[in-house]
């Protein structure tokens, strides 16, 4: 009785007015929420070293330094609250940390910040100055040729390039010598992916973190460069919507299906043809191979984009993936065996980095299901042992493509029946073009090409300069390919027909009221 | 009456203390005070330093005519000494000491795509002031661990100031664009601190008497400590060896 009183009593005293946007903050609560959800990829004491970790890059964040790549203070100060949550709540694009809003309430999330906070001694220094950096708002004309000019020039003058390349893709001259502050290798951001961008992928995001810089990492802060008048603020907003307009207006959806519309032969054999220019391209997620020994945690190459065209006869299929490098690449062995040595794999010790090429594969089963609404499909991950799948193979090494029958990861026999390829490399971005015949003798083996089916169809690809081969690449699932019947001319005629038709109508009726209307009044 | 006795008795102890306090007053630290000065021998086979490929910075390639540009982690002098090395008093001073205001900036210049100086130190709130001599992009990160990092870019020829809270020996300074640039920052409470030279001597001037643990530290091969007491003006020496890995 006596402590519902008090509850009450409680309840209704006035609470101070927070003066912290998170005033009510319990880092015994937020040590539960830690250890139950955060600690096994952050270590239980906050340094970054969970059971998970060794697997990852990036790593988790190391707590103990205080140092925090996203924030909105300046290079060298702590975060704000509001970062770390902002961090927690949306996770940080492009790495293995997830959303948590949602996932845990608000409190958690608050009490989680608290307690993440205890691991460095910075944060209870009262000498330290923690303030939010007063950022101007965005300039209009983001998209406007001047202003992308603009952008485009201090990406220049500024040096961008050495780092993140001329085209953006990191793979700048110094991107193979990059680490970290705890020494793991990092990659220069690929700014073709802005989806990817830990801190997101706005030009407002883009601008905070050109203002703040990523501690901990090597991109630095651009905020002295105004102080010091080399450009002014509206210069480097500009160099942020340069930046943002490298990457697609949103995020690419993934879409289950490609459509391979019916051209006027012949089809594209070169990946410059001017035909894919128009032709609309589909995106497909790449992820590790974890499904079996030899796992692959840190796959290089993140998804690929597709595009597809037929004749009725031929299809052709471009598959274009972002990849730094032109494996093998000399210039990047030394990244390649710190990647290997970093990303803990299944094998005893790290294998030792090797000159490997890239590899690109694409994947359907030997024979369509009998019935067109069949969804029977081999195993995605290359097939098994009594039921294989079709595949088309290409390295970069070579620059050939074969086709072939794999029965799971670690048997691939070629068939005498080729696929064609031509692929070229252009700043950090392969293009590639199978082309095959539609129908083939080999019905046995080799996938019929049908238009009006749903072709399932499966993407492979390897990085030789992250070290990937074998069974260290990243897979896809499966999805499918339809190669679209011309449209009948009926379709564009019909509509005309019925407009025409209504019109003759129409006028008719209006004649014959007009008729009427005059006789009367006559 | 008591009351009395009480008020006597914490005079007393207040004089004492105070008198204490007076007799351990910190001398005045930068006239006349002690000297430690020595050399910083190396023994061993010279290790090799490897060269740096600077074909991506043409405008910093000229300007090694000479000879091609090595690593600086380990400079053995033409005496067989080593430059480079940073002697600092690490203990000893009394915990009244009173570091002098920090004088003008200490200047840290980047030159032909490396730092000059390559070890260096400087008071806690002293001005470090960062210098980009070359006029190409370098970014410097500072990646102490008892003062915040922070990583700034300087893509012109320009000169940015940045100041350490907390002593830290030694706070790595590098530049990410040139992996080779590495530059180390010993941040003190006291000025009692110097970088050995091309004769691998150095001399930490106006020291109060009394016994200090000095520090030399090698970027390569760690520290060495030696105890030296002074007094009065007078000089004492103090080597350090290190040797080969």
């Amino acid at each position: 009785m006596i402590s519902a009183l008090l509850l009450l009593a409680l309840r209704a005293a006035p609470f101070p007015i927070p003066l912290s946007p998170f005033p009510v903050q319990d880092t015994t609560r937020g040590k539960a929420v830690y250890v139950k959800w955060c600690a096994g990829c952050h270590g239980d004491g906050g340094a970054g070293d969970g059971a998970a970790a060794a697997h990852m890059l990036p790593r988790p964040r190391n707590f103990t330094g205080a140092i925090y790549k996203i924030r909105t203070t300046a290079s060298g100060q702590l975060p704000t609250d509001a970062d770390l949550m902002r961090a927690i709540d949306e996770g940080l694009s492009g790495s293995a940390m997830p959303a948590w809003k949602g996932r845990l309430s608000d409190a958690e999330r608050r009490d989680v910040v608290a307690y993440i906070k205890t691991f460095s001694a910075f944060f209870a220094d009262t000498s330290q100055h923690v303030a939010a950096l007063k950022f101007s708002s965005e300039p209009s004309g983001a998209t406007g040729a001047t202003a992308l000019k603009t952008g485009r020039q201090f990406y220049d003058s500024i040096g961008c390039r050495k780092c993140h390349g001329d085209q953006g893709r990191g793979d700048g001259p110094s991107a193979p010598t990059l680490k970290d502050d705890a020494g793991f290798p990092i990659l220069a951001a690929d700014l073709h992916q802005s989806w990817r961008f830990r801190g997101g992928g706005s030009a407002v995001e883009i601008y905070h973190r050109l203002r703040t810089g990523l501690d901990g990492t090597p991109m630095p802060s651009f905020s002295d460069l105004i102080d010091q008048k080399f450009l002014t603020d509206e210069q480097l907003w500009r160099l942020a919507q340069y930046v943002r307009s490298l990457s697609p207006p949103e995020p690419p959806e993934v879409r289950d299906v490609i459509h391979a519309p019916q051209i006027v032969g012949p089809t594209p054999v070169s990946p410059d043809d001017s035909t894919w220019a128009r032709v609309g391209r589909y995106w497909f997620p790449l992820v590790g191979q974890v499904v079996r020994k030899g796992r692959w945690f840190a796959p290089a190459v993140t998804g690929v984009w597709v595009q597809g065209v037929h004749d009725g006869h031929t299809l052709a299929l471009r598959v274009s993936w972002d990849d730094r490098t032109q494996s093998p690449d000399s210039a990047w062995l030394p990244f390649e065996q710190r990647v290997l040595e970093t990303v803990a794999g299944d094998d005893s010790g790290p294998p030792k980095a090797e000159p490997w090429p890239d590899q690109l594969a694409v994947q359907f089963p030997r024979r369509l299901p009998e019935s067109p609404a069949g969804m029977e499909r081999p195993y995605f991950l290359m097939g098994s042992e009594t039921d294989p799948v079709y595949q088309w193979r290409w390295t970069s090494s070579s620059r050939k493509s074969v086709a072939g029958l794999a029965r799971g990861i670690d048997r691939f026999d070629t068939l005498p029946g080729a696929v064609a390829a031509q692929a070229s490399f252009d700043h950090g971005e392969w293009r590639l073009v199978f082309t095959r015949a539609l129908a083939t003798p080999d019905t046995a083996n080799e996938v019929q090409l049908a238009a009006g089916r749903a072709i399932p169809v499966a993407f492979f690809a390897w990085d030789g300069s992250s070290g990937e081969h074998g069974s260290r690449m990243a897979v896809s699932t499966w999805y499918f390919l339809a190669l679209d019947r011309p449209t009948p001319p009926g379709v564009f005629i019909s509509p005309v027909l019925a407009m025409l038709v209504t019109l003759g109508l129409g006028l008719v009726v209006v004649r014959r009221a007009q008729r009427r209307g005059a006789r009367h009044i006559s | 009456m008591r009351k009395l006795g009480a008020v006597a008795a914490t005079g007393v102890v207040l004089l004492v203390l105070a008198l204490a306090g007076w007799m351990r007053a910190p001398l005045p630290a930068a006239q006349g005070g002690a000297t430690i000065s020595g050399k910083v021998k190396f023994t061993g086979a010279k290790p090799t330093m490897p060269k740096i490929d600077m074909t991506e910075e043409p405008k910093c390639k000229a300007k090694y005519t000479a000879a091609p540009p090595t690593d600086e982690a380990v400079v053995v002098n033409a005496n067989g000494t080593l430059a480079d090395v940073f002697v600092y008093v690490k203990a000893g001073l009394p915990e009244s000491y009173k570091a002098p205001a920090p004088a003008g900036p200490v200047t840290l210049d980047q030159d032909g795509c490396r730092y000059h100086p390559h070890v260096l130190g400087i008071l806690v709130g002293q001005q470090l002031a960062i210098k980009n001599s070359d006029g190409i992009l370098h970014n410097i990160k500072a990646k102490g661990t008892k003062n915040r990092p922070f990583n700034i870019s300087q893509p012109t020829v320009m000169t940015s100031d940045r100041t350490f809270t907390a002593p830290e020996v030694m706070v790595p300074l590098e530049c990410n664009v040139h992996g080779w640039m590495h530059a180390w920052l010993g941040v003190l409470p006291h000025p009692f601190f110097a970088v050995s030279g091309s004769d691998g001597s150095f001399t930490i001037k106006g020291l109060p008497p009394g016994t200090y643990t000095v520090e030399a530290w090698q970027e390569r091969y760690g520290t060495q400590t030696a105890t030296v007491t002074v007094a009065g003006s007078e000089t004492k020496t103090a080597d350090f060896t290190f040797a080969a890995k």
